[in-house]
């Protein structure tokens, strides 16, 4: 009989935590006293996408720099929901300025402290920038790719929930083709957002060649906190795009939002993998392949597709994109790169 | 820090909003019965054993399971695991080999000479069980658990009853029977064999017992009419089976012919075709899929070179020959004569066709009802006569070893509260973990790990157990397979998506708990609960 | 030390012995020469440790200096016209998050039409942005100015502009006295925040505030702004005693004990002025000057002190409130409210038209007649405004108003020919 190591633990590396494990090698939210970088008490929505994301990504933040860490926050759900006055959710030293400038006051945040460095400060103090889609892909794109360009050692997270949510789920140019969303509504001819590539920010950050750029989603923690984790150990400008669902944009029940998020990955409509220096390093393969129509289906933003007359149309257009997505990312086979 | 007011805030200060208030449904931590568990005719609390297993804790594992079932080493190799059919990883890959880690489990326990307790109290009572087999053991193990003073009559000159006497040692060794008995008699329980109780009442009265427990077995083959000649040898499988024991081996000859379908014409054919039979054909009027056989078995018995003629019955035999009658089945799936006929060369008939019980112990025993051939119990495994209770082969019901074991398990519990003058009230079960409550996603893939069998030669050729054990690494591989349906087995899955932090983990054991003050109800915990331990409940108000 | 040199390369040297920690650079006319001077000395490594940073907007600019000075660095950078309002959002948010960064602009008026000279409209447009605005007359001062300014800004936790006339004093070569590292050292103490992001001390700086809470928020800004008042000339005074001069302050009067007439105007224009009432008052013109060298917070009782004894007050600004008239002027008059004196608004030098004495001479004297419209545009070529005017309203697609009025003033038509 051919030998098996006994590695396989029961749920192998899927669950957040695992008592089988070595404390080591559990997920930074396995921990009993994780950071919690972001508390209880926030105003997110019931099944937030985003929070869960925020504590995922700077939880693990936290634990790859040992504390030493300042968040700047764009305008948007996640700094409406954590910081209404007179209370904060967050635990991490943090800012918000404006909606289009996170990655800037970032740039100057980490220029602060290089200086600090050099007068003798003696912690490694390190800077995280965060915001939603609009506040990444659309609004503050502009000091994003000022950011990237000139290498600042931040490291950006952009939350994609596909839309503007907080003002009231309007179109980004991160929403997904054939979504409905308050400004791409669901009538005339074309019903739902326009078809096209829309703003892949993660290619553009790859086209700035900066040190590491990933893509994630909140149904893969191991995955995320491997990919914060490594990006923190590089310096220079650094890109992490987390897909984050948001029940009431999408139209999705709160329990479901890490199953569609899974979905998305699996169905290739999202790629996960992570790259350095503008080349794709690695690809999160998909583990059970399967047609868009299941990510697609429960979520109401495309209930038009799935009426009387299913729009097979545009469901077949999805599903090239998803397609492209699995071919050029060699999602099927992990890459093999 | 001198902080402007408003704009600047201290951190975590949010905890004074309690989101709690959101809620709608709430969700509650529960237990569901794993369909292993409530699988398994003995009872046994196979996912609880199992988790010890995975850490590698072996002996834990091993006190676990025999909490329920004292005979691991035996059950490991001869149930017929009802517990892998019902288990929900054959949705994900193939079931969990749980038959294959019981008897990893039970092999090390006799390895390493690991003990049962003794009792912390005497009752003072003393329990009589009439019958060495799996029931009989089963119920003086947990009888002597109680406390109470136990005895075993064994009518046979071994323990194991069945065990022994119907099972081929390729398939038990007895090595494996004769420590597992041991065990049990280490606890403080007498047995006293070539003790053929011939009447109950009577030796309760002789050896003042409170109360018995019978558990005699169904020792005596069935018949069946078929015309033969004199020469023709014609014997029943019981007999061959329980000769394979003693001093005389059964002589069968070259050609042996088996009549019947069932697991024990499986085993005689085998063991004919090991004690050199050139052919061993068993004949069975039915079709494979309808023999009660285990299929296993008989792909085992087809490896060994064992020949089967399904849908036949024997209409004579002849001195070195049978007629047999081709059957066929009619639009209701029943076997007709089809008029066809065909020649088989035979030097002996072996007749598997079940067996009956000897009752003549019960005679005059008031209150006693027989049936069928066996005795009736109530619920509570007592027969008509308060203070005798019987299970096993000997009461209606399937007849397996697991069954058994079960029966002595069950009836030791409610002999116990009888002699208490109480009633045993089962808890009440909790609701089955079917697979539509589990996230299989968070399973990775991992293939069930086959324990290794003999070389068909030698299987062909000799009594070494056909199949063998898993080691250490594959059993706990195999352990770590388990779903762990309905149980909490703390992967910090509702600890770790909760985004409200609502979920307070409470150490290593101790799982973990709600923070209803910041839960919101949003149900991503539930639905990512890979084992269904979570449910959500509607608010009261 | 005097030294002759560039107002912009004066205004670097003078930032960077207030050793900046970071320092934020976009190009703009007319600042431009100072932040490149400023990049030479952080490259040559003369200003250590400072960051450079190189960003790719003014709207960048501002919300690095805001990520800077949150977490601690003393931050410094220049901008004008465009630039300033194209970082508008980021300056509102800089002074409403108390964070002390120094800008100086460079001023320049604002398109459309596009045009790169100097006026006032750039740093007024701003004037309600919660930053402190102090204007420069000379290149000594702008130089000084930058020195008290990061000693106000820090000390108010609240980011000032310096404002400097673009070209009239950026590109102008002058004699200036530098001061000494040791003199600015001893004037300008290390910079300690009032708040600052630190691992140690996490706070949330940022937070959403409704209803409940704005308008405190607001008033605290207004109550700060006001402190400056009092601080400023107690700094001035100090200025003085380690460096040896004045500069700064609130207001400055000239030759107006007995003046029935005053002049009020901010920045370069003030030094034309000055020597145009000199010439009047020895013709004897009872004329003086009032300069006003803090705009925000505006010093409204020595603005009334200063000119409550005049019969009639000419603002000349150079800046227009479209719609209204002038900016300085309503300033100026809500300063003087319920005194019996007529302020007249000059619009004047807007787009960096020049401003001559003769035209000042010609203005005054009209105005001592009160012979003044009470809005009126200094040097306006009233023909061609005119004839535009008549095009317009005679053809509805009569063309672009500035390449008409061009042409009519025959600037066109002479390259044409």
């Amino acid at each position: 009989m051919s030998f098996q190591p006994v590695k396989f633990y029961q749920t192998g590396t899927f669950t957040v935590g695992n008592r089988l494990l070595p404390p080591e090698e559990r997920s930074v939210q396995a921990q009993a006293k994780r950071y919690n970088s972001i508390n209880s008490g926030h105003r997110a929505c019931q099944g937030c996408g985003e929070a869960l994301g925020a504590r995922y990504a700077i939880d693990a933040a936290m634990e790859a720099v040992d504390g030493q860490l300042i968040c700047a926050n764009a305008t948007g759900c996640l700094e409406v929901f954590s910081t209404p006055y007179p209370e904060t959710s967050w635990q991490v030293p943090w800012i918000h300025s404006l909606f289009g400038n996170t990655a800037a006051v970032a740039t100057g945040i980490a220029a602060a402290l290089k200086v600090k460095k050099q007068q003798g400060e003696p912690r490694n103090i390190r800077v995280v920038a965060q915001g939603g889609d609009g506040g990444t892909t659309d609004i503050g794109f502009g000091c994003l790719s000022g950011m990237f360009e000139r290498n600042d050692d931040v490291l950006y997270i952009c939350y994609d929930n596909g839309g503007y949510m907080n003002t009231g789920i309007q179109r980004s140019s991160a929403t997904p083709p054939a979504a409905r969303t308050a400004t791409t509504m669901a009538v005339g001819a074309e019903p739902g957002n326009v078809f096209g590539q829309g703003k892949f920010v993660p290619a553009i950050a790859m086209a700035h060649e900066i040190p590491y750029v990933a893509t994630a989603t909140v149904a893969d923690l191991r995955d995320l906190e491997a990919k914060v984790r490594r990006a923190m150990e590089i310096r220079g400008a650094r890109y992490i795009h987390i897909l984050v669902p948001c029940p009431l944009g999408w139209g999705t029940a709160s329990n479901e939002t890490i199953r569609i998020a899974r979905l998305a990955k699996e169905t290739g409509m999202f790629p996960v993998f992570e790259a350095e220096h503008g080349e794709v390093k690695s690809v999160l393969a998909i583990r059970h392949p399967l047609p868009v129509e299941e990510y697609l289906k429960p979520q109401k933003r495309y209930a038009h597709l799935f009426g009387k007359t299913p729009q097979v149309e545009v469901i077949a257009r999805l599903q090239e994109l998803a397609d492209r997505n699995i071919r050029k990312y060699g999602l099927l086979d992990g890459g093999e790169r | 820090m001198d902080k402007p007011f408003a704009i600047t805030l201290d951190p975590g200060s949010s905890l004074a909003n309690k989101t709690g208030s959101w809620r709608t449904f709430r969700p509650v931590y529960l237990d569901r019965l794993p369909p292993c568990n409530a699988a398994c005719p003995a009872g046994e609390n196979i996912q609880g054993w199992l988790y010890h297993a995975e850490s590698g804790d072996y002996e834990q594992a091993w006190r676990a399971l025999t909490e329920n079932n004292p005979l691991p080493a035996i059950m490991g190799r001869v149930c017929y695991h009802p517990c892998q059919g019902a288990c929900n990883r054959q949705f994900v890959d193939s079931a969990v080999g749980i038959n294959a880690v019981e008897r990893f489990l039970g092999d090390e326990a006799i390895k390493r000479g690991w003990a049962f307790g003794k009792p912390m109290k005497r009752s003072g009572k003393r329990v009589l069980v009439v019958g060495a087999g799996p029931s009989g053991l089963s119920a003086a193990y947990h009888l002597a658990r109680y406390g109470h003073a136990v005895e075993i009559h064994e009518a046979g000159p071994f323990a194991g009853g069945m065990m022994r006497f119907g099972i081929p040692k390729y398939r038990l060794p007895r090595e494996v029977i004769e420590a597992e008995v041991q065990r049990i008699l280490d606890m403080g329980v007498t047995l006293k064999l070539n003790t053929k109780v011939a009447n109950i009442a009577d030796a309760m009265k002789a050896g003042h017992f409170d109360a018995a427990f019978l558990a005699v077995g169904a020792h005596i083959g069935k018949r069946a009419f078929i015309p033969a000649a004199d020469a023709t040898r014609i014997v029943d499988a019981i007999s061959v089976l329980r000769s394979m024991e003693g001093e005389e081996k059964p002589m069968l000859g070259r050609r042996v012919v088996v009549y019947g379908g069932g697991n024990t014409a499986i085993d005689v054919a085998r063991t004919a075709k090991r004690m050199g039979a050139e052919e061993a054909i068993i004949v069975y009027r039915r079709t494979r899929e309808k023999a009660p056989a285990h299929d296993s078995e008989i792909e085992e018995a087809l490896q060994e070179g064992i020949m089967v003629k399904w849908l036949s019955t024997i209409k004579q035999a002849d001195a070195g020959e049978i007629t047999i009658e081709k059957m066929a089945l009619d639009d209701k799936g029943f076997p007709q004569p089809t008029g066809e006929f065909e020649k088989l060369a035979a030097d002996s008939v072996v007749l598997a066709l079940g067996q009956d019980v000897d009752l003549g112990l019960l005679e005059g025993v008031p209150g006693l009802e027989v049936k069928n051939g066996v005795v009736q119990v109530g619920p509570n495994m007592m027969t008509g006569h308060a203070g005798i209770f019987a299970g096993g082969d000997m009461v209606p019901s399937e007849r397996t070893v697991t069954v058994a074991v079960g029966h002595g398990k069950k009836a030791a519990r409610h002999i116990d509260a009888w002699l208490a003058g109480e009633a045993y009230a089962p808890p009440p079960k909790h609701e089955v973990a079917t697979f539509d409550k589990l996230n299989s996603w968070y399973y990775s893939e991992a293939p069930h790990q086959v324990r290794p069998v003999l070389d068909i030669i030698r299987r062909q050729s000799t009594f070494e157990e056909v199949v063998q054990g898993l080691d250490e690494g594959n059993t706990q591989f195999e352990a770590r397979r388990c779903l762990s349906c309905g149980n909490c087995f703390e992967c910090d899955n509702c600890y770790g998506v909760c985004p409200d932090n609502a979920v307070i983990k409470l150490g290593p054991g101790k799982r973990f708990q709600f923070n209803y003050d910041y839960c919101k109800g949003c149900g991503v915990c539930a639905t990512e609960c890979p084992c269904g331990a979570i449910k959500m409940v509607p608010e009261e108000n | 030390m005097l030294k002759q040199m560039e107002g912009s390369r004066a205004v670097a040297e003078a930032v960077a012995l207030c050793r900046p920690e970071v320092i934020c650079a976009y190009p703009i006319s007319p600042q431009t020469h100072i932040v490149e001077a400023l990049g030479e000395f952080v490259k040559d490594g003369s200003l250590a440790p400072c960051e450079f940073i190189n960003v790719e907007s003014e709207f960048a600019a501002m919300s690095v200096a805001i990520g800077s000075s949150a977490a601690g660095a003393r931050t410094y950078t220049a901008t004008a016209s465009q630039g300033l309002l194209f970082m508008a959002e980021a300056v509102y948010n800089a002074s409403g998050l108390g964070l002390p960064i120094v800008m100086t602009v460079a001023n320049r008026a604002i398109g459309a039409p596009i045009n790169i000279w100097n006026d006032h409209t750039d740093a007024l447009s701003q004037r309600d942005s919660g930053w402190l605005q102090i204007f420069a007359e000379t290149n000594q001062e702008a130089l000084d100015l930058h020195i008290q300014g990061f000693r106000l800004a820090e000390e108010l936790s609240l980011p000032i502009m310096v404002c400097m006339d673009g070209f009239i004093l950026t590109h102008a070569y002058e004699r200036v006295d530098m001061p000494t590292q040791e003199q600015v050292d001893a004037y300008l103490p290390k910079y300690e925040p009032r708040q600052v992001l630190d691992p140690a001390e996490p706070v949330s700086i940022g937070a959403m505030v409704g209803p409940e809470a704005f308008m405190e928020v607001r008033y605290l800004a207004h109550a700060k702004q006001m402190e400056a008042l009092k601080l400023i000339p107690a700094y001035a005074a100090e200025f003085k005693s380690v460096f040896g001069r004045d500069s700064g302050g609130l207001v400055h009067t000239y030759k107006a004990d007995d003046a029935e007439t005053m002049v009020v105007a901010m920045g370069s224009v003030l030094g034309t002025i000055k020597d145009t009432v000199d010439e009047m008052r020895a013709a004897g013109h009872k004329i003086g000057v009032l300069g006003i060298t803090l705009f925000r917070p505006f010093p409204i009782a020595q603005v009334r002190a200063a000119l409550q004894g005049a019969q009639r007050v000419v603002v000349l600004e150079k800046s227009l409130a479209v719609g209204l008239g002038g900016i300085l002027a309503t300033n100026v008059r809500m300063a003087l409210s319920a005194l019996p004196i007529d302020v007249y608004t000059v619009v004047a030098g807007i787009g960096g038209r020049p401003i001559t004495m003769r035209s000042l001479h010609g203005l005054f004297r009209r105005a001592e007649q009160d012979d003044i419209d009470a809005v009126t545009f200094l040097d306006l070529n009233r023909a061609v405004v005119d004839k535009q005017l008549d095009r317009e309203r005679a053809k509805r697609r009569s063309g672009p108003a500035a390449e008409a009025m061009l042409r009519d003033v025959g600037v066109v038509a002479a390259k044409l020919a």
